[in-house]
């Protein structure tokens, strides 16, 4: 729940590269990145499909899909073109579902992200949060977003009515704390 | 010694390679590489308060000293989602 404190998660937590399930090749990936187009079934299927014998302990999963918009800034946007430090990525994505399974225990997340041309209306960016109740599903998720837009190594490269941008938000920095805090109060709010 | 420079985006196309190897003396760090750039290609100079870098995938502050056979990347403010 969003009004338990941070540090009274019951888990150990494994400190480097740790994924909450072994990934046999059998189940969806959890974490992955890519030119492929996302599939919302898939990641579902690998937070409920629980490896640890407790598949059916969920009561909810709540998703979030990253849509490319058809306009930015008062521009017609035709296509975004996605790049990524894919490795780094992968390990920025185990970062926040290490941080979800900190600040949420009991939450299962799965996060995809696109790379390469994405078009208008075609989805950039998948998550899924699976709990066994709501509230944490949905904090989780929305959680999940923020800090991806903070600290995951992925650009945007924005073709629009007229010409082409790099999108530039924020500067990547997984151990400020600050700006942690400040996607939990968002997906608390 | 030898390292891998790894640039992304914007950073990329200001210095036309997405990679590219420099040879460096002991002791180099993620600064200093990154200063060497930025005096190659002046227009990457407006980055230096706003990048982040990484070595071997992972990220490293700028006073990282490097080893030999090293991948440094340097990343401008990011925009994924």
């Amino acid at each position: 729940m969003c009004d338990v404190g941070f540090a009274n998660g019951k888990r150990a937590i494994t400190p480097s590269f740790h994924h909450p399930i072994p990934y046999t090749g059998l189940m969806p990936p959890l974490l992955a990145i890519g030119s492929e187009p996302l599939n919302l079934e898939r990641l579902i299927g690998a937070v409920t499909e629980r490896a640890d014998g407790s598949t059916g302990s969920d009561g909810a999963v709540v998703t979030f899909l990253g849509l490319v918009r058809n306009h930015n800034l008062g521009r017609r946007v035709l296509f975004l073109e996605y790049e990524a430090y894919d490795p780094l990525a992968l390990k920025t994505f185990d970062q926040i579902s290490q941080e979800v399974d900190r600040r949420w225990p009991g939450v299962m997340l799965a996060l995809h992200h696109r790379t390469g041309r994405v078009d208008v209306g075609d989805a950039s960016v998948a998550i899924a949060a699976a709990s066994p109740h709501r509230a944490d599903a949905y904090a989780a998720c929305r959680y999940a977003i923020e800090r991806v837009k903070q600290i995951a190594p992925v650009w945007k490269r924005e073709f629009f009515d007229g010409g082409d941008v790099w999108i530039e938000g924020a500067t990547a920095d997984p151990t400020d704390d600050e700006a942690r805090l400040h996607a939990e109060r968002t997906a608390c709010a | 010694m030898r390292v891998t420079v790894r640039l992304f985006a914007r950073l990329r196309e200001i210095a036309g390679a997405a990679e590219m190897a420099r040879d460096v003396a002991p002791g180099a760090t993620i600064g200093g590489i990154w200063r060497d750039l930025a005096s190659e290609f002046p227009a990457l100079r407006p980055y230096e308060r706003s990048i982040s870098s990484a070595v071997n995938a992972d990220y490293a502050r700028m006073d990282t000293e490097l080893r030999d056979g090293d991948e440094v990347a340097f990343l401008p403010p990011v925009s994924g989602g």
